[in-house]
């Protein structure tokens, strides 16, 4: 036996590096494993969104909500280790039917308390110089920021051991120790690890990983591009995208499907995203993805024609078939946790998610229910492999 | 944008990346096999950087001064000239490709003008696919190497090539291998002056690998002829040498390379103390470390690599020069840095290989002479290694990625606080390797200091330094004026 501890935490991407930060406040003996180094998995391939503009109104949003307040209060101290960005997101309209919807989204989204800001034509060319001339109005989201994502997961394990966890790298998970029913550990590469509780923060090897204790968490890959422009002078101020976005993130569409998320960075580049595609972990890079992204952008801000691309990435927003996370006890295996499957939300909802597992692994009541994101929704029995046939077909 | 230029497709049965001494090899012999032949290169006229030249249509002489090998490149050069007339080879100067796919009906390659034009470029299709993009100067960073005035050796060669011309007056020519031999020969000859060649090996180096030098000759005579070029401009070579500082004046943002310091090293590379001294009134310094193989391509195409004995990361090929992947011909430097005879010789296998419908076994021509030399340059990189102790002419405010000024002190504290051990976390954590660049120039300096100064960097670290979406930057408006794919 290699070491014992309150708590394991498999996977060091961001949900991972959140739970361990916030176990170690908690006071718990923490082991971190990855197979790999920190946010070596879809953490370092995504665009360190913290949105409240593109959520569905319900469960995700109040999630939403509290994780906001946990970046601005609990880790407002290490902002700057992440370069935590308020930079507002703005979503722009260019067809009357899309201006309606807009509208219609920002008065239902008011109501549960995110703020919104309509923004006629003349404020958002004030806001966004560069935009479209066909652009017809847009809303103003304040709220929604942006970190640097590999970095936050990489602190965020950082600032755990110092705290008194152990990070283990290169190190996979083989298999769970047992008693009984009871999960009591893990066999890996390097030996077992015991535990009280084992927490599966793998992201989309998730299901891979409960599968390995017998129970089924439906976790699926959907593969999304991000395209990045060579270093420009400040040209895009906001996180910009167009009102079909919203359409596209709750839908279950196999097929490729692109809006357009452009946005500045601190260094200069231009973000731009990003397609959803459900293709497994196809890896191959797809030249209609690449054009889907070019047209859009281009669309949305005219002088990006002329702005080169100097490289792509591509990472697997882990999704559950309903569209929300997986956040709690595994009532089916006894000490196993999971906080995975946040999809293209999961740095926006990591310092939420790692707070209220962190104080549920405690045994505190946490701050917000989290039961919408049990794992016993996916059902009593053993996994199944129908998911995973949903996800080719 | 929507021009017909972007649509278009070349079809061939080979298509060939790079004019230079593999790639041109490769043309002539896959036409002079029967195939229809497709090259792409990024240069205006075909040469590469070993036989690059002054504009063909300005200038008449090419008589190759200063080349070696020039008969060799003429008589190439005919070869592909009537391939040409033939009909048989088409040749599409100044594209790059940006990206590169296989499917079973064989491979396609997206190009974009190498300089900005209003319209793409088009897109290349062959059942037989033969990549030699050559390498360029790996480098490594020393304090100073970011004022202007630094160049790469080739950098410089690459230059007086081109222009005929040199870019400085005076000239400190530091780093290891041989290649720095030719570099100051040629601004010798050209009318610079050499202040002095420091070479971190010692030529006591080369004694245990002579064996396998005397099964190339003409590398001695080579040597010969340098030394001769040496003795008549009195350049002071200085071996177990390095440029430990480059030092500059003038305001911030006009500033520039006046004098270098150097320090004898010993054979770890280790400055010795007390041996430090300057070399004042110096305008251009040249680094050469050995080069970088181009492996963007042959990395996006799941060809398996290795490490060569420079440190290199390079396909792997059989005695046909084909890849890991069926259809995927490598040669030149891609295989292993081993010079332009090498590369020609691969060229020829690879395109004779490649030119052949079935795969039935044809004997590539002159296995012995490639054998030989490369024999000849697994000698030359144990005798010229990257010094190991070259992580300490670092201070923590040495900048490491120029493009987007990561200094050696944050890539030292992403290992020791973040756990970053490879080239593809330090990226992730510091930046360096994600600008303009994307790594071509920090990648293995940000790799060895990822791995820390015990030991050089593993494949798997070069190889996430290496992978490049994108081989080459594209235009926005280029990838939108794609046409659908099929499916």
């Amino acid at each position: 036996m290699n070491q014992t501890s309150d708590v394991i935490i498999i996977g060091a991407g961001v949900i991972g590096a959140a739970t361990a930060y916030f176990a170690t406040q908690q006071g718990l003996t923490v082991t971190v494993l990855d197979k790999g180094l920190p946010a070596s998995g879809t953490s370092s391939a995504c665009e360190g969104n913290i949105l409240v503009s593109d959520k569905e109104l319900g469960p995700e949003l109040e999630l939403t909500r509290y994780s906001l307040g946990v970046w601005h209060g609990d880790l407002a101290e290490h902002k700057k280790l992440w370069e935590f960005e308020s930079k507002g997101g703005i979503i722009v309209a260019s067809r009357e039917s899309s201006l309606t919807s807009l509208e219609r989204v920002m008065a239902a989204q008011a109501s549960y308390g995110v703020v919104v800001e309509k923004l006629d034509p003349d404020a958002l060319r004030q806001a966004e110089p560069n935009i479209t001339p066909d652009a017809l109005g847009g809303a103003s989201y304040p709220e929604d920021c942006q970190v640097q994502p590999m970095l936050v997961a990489a602190h965020l394990v950082r600032l755990a051991t110092e705290a008194g966890a152990r990070f283990v790298a290169d190190t996979a998970v083989t298999g769970f120790l047992r008693a009984g029913k009871r999960v009591t550990g893990v066999t890996t590469t390097r030996g077992d690890f015991a535990a009280g509780a084992v927490v599966n923060c793998t992201g989309t090897w998730a299901g891979e990983l409960a599968a390995l204790a017998g129970v089924d968490v439906p976790v699926l890959p959907r593969r999304g591009f991000v395209m990045v422009t060579e270093p420009l002078p400040p040209m895009v101020h906001h996180k910009v995208y167009a009102a079909e976005y919203i359409d596209n993130v709750g839908s279950s569409d196999a097929g490729l499907q692109a809006s357009p998320v452009v946005e500045g960075t601190p260094s200069g580049s231009i973000l731009i995203g990003s397609t959803r595609e459900r293709v497994g972990f196809d890896r191959t890079v797809s030249i209609d993805a690449l054009r889907l992204l070019a047209q859009n952008a281009t669309a949305l801000f005219p002088f990006l024609a002329e702005v080169k691309a100097i490289r792509h990435y591509h990472g697997f927003r882990p999704y559950c078939p309903d569209h929300l996370p997986v956040i709690g006890h595994d009532e089916r295996a006894p000490g196993l946790w999971h906080a995975a499957g946040h999809e293209g939300a999961g740095i926006g909802l990591s310092a939420g998610t790692g707070k209220l597992l962190a104080q549920a692994l405690a045994g505190m009541t946490p701050d917000l229910d989290v039961s919408p994101f049990t794992p016993a929704r996916f059902g009593e029995q053993a996994r199944n492999t129908s998911h995973r046939e949903e996800a080719t077909a | 944008m929507n021009d017909t230029t972007t649509g278009r497709t070349e079809r061939a049965d080979v298509a060939i990346v790079g004019a230079g001494p593999a790639g041109l090899a490769a043309a002539v012999a896959a036409a002079e096999s029967g195939a229809a032949v497709v090259l792409v290169d990024a240069a205006a006229q075909p040469g590469g950087q070993f036989w690059r030249h002054r504009p063909e249509g300005i200038v008449q002489e090419r008589d190759g001064r200063g080349h070696h090998g020039w008969k060799t490149y003429l008589d190439l050069r005919a070869r592909f000239d009537a391939g040409r007339e033939r009909g048989q080879i088409t040749y599409l100067p100044g594209l790059q490709v940006w990206m590169a796919e296989k499917d079973d009906a064989g491979f396609t390659l997206r190009t974009t003008p190498t300089v900005a034009g209003p319209v793409g470029g088009p897109a290349v299709a062959a059942r037989r696919l033969i990549l030699s993009p050559g390498g360029y100067d790996r480098q490594l960073p020393v304090p100073g190497w970011d004022l202007p005035g630094v160049m790469a050796a080739g950098g410089i060669q690459a230059f007086l090539k081109g222009n005929g011309s040199l870019p400085g007056r005076r000239f400190v020519i530091a780093g290891t291998g041989p290649f720095l031999l030719p570099v100051a020969a040629g601004i010798a000859e050209a009318g610079g002056q050499v202040v002095a060649v420091l070479e971190s090996s010692s030529p006591a180096a080369w004694l245990p690998h002579l064996g396998a030098a005397a099964g190339v000759p003409e590398k001695a005579l080579e040597g010969a002829e340098y030394a001769a070029v040496f003795a008549r401009h009195r350049i002071p070579y200085r071996t177990r040498n390095v440029v430990t500082e480059v030092l500059g004046s003038g305001s911030r943002g006009s500033s520039r390379v006046t004098a270098v310091r150097s320090a004898k090293v010993d054979a770890k590379g280790k400055v010795r103390p007390g041996t430090e001294r300057g070399y004042a009134d110096v305008d251009v310094v040249g680094f050469g470390w050995g080069f970088t193989p181009q492996m963007e391509l042959p990395l996006s195409l799941g060809a398996e690599t290795r490490l060569d004995a420079d440190g290199s990361l390079v396909g792997v090929v059989n005695e046909r020069q084909e890849s890991s992947v069926p259809g995927l011909f490598l040669a030149g430097e891609v295989t292993g840095v081993g010079g332009a005879k090498l590369a020609v010789l691969e060229g020829l296998a690879a395109g004779a290989a490649a030119a052949v419908r079935d795969d039935a076994a044809r004997a590539a021509p002159g296995l012995h002479a490639m054998a030989r030399h490369r024999r000849f340059a697994e000698a030359m990189h144990r005798a010229h290694p990257v010094p190991a102790g070259w992580q300490e002419w670092l201070t923590p405010a040495t900048v490491v990625c120029r493009c987007e000024e990561v200094t050696a002190g944050q890539i030292t504290e992403a290992r020791e606080m973040l756990e970053a051990r490879d080239a593809r976390t330090i990226k992730s954590f510091t930046r360096a390797g994600m600008g303009w660049c994307q790594g071509r120039v920090c990648g293995f300096a940000a790799a060895c200091l990822g791995q820390g100064p015990a030991a050089p960097p593993s494949a798997e670290s070069l190889s996430s330094a290496a992978r490049r979406p994108l081989a080459a930057p594209v235009g926005i408006g280029e990838l939108a004026a794609l046409e659908p794919s099929d499916s």
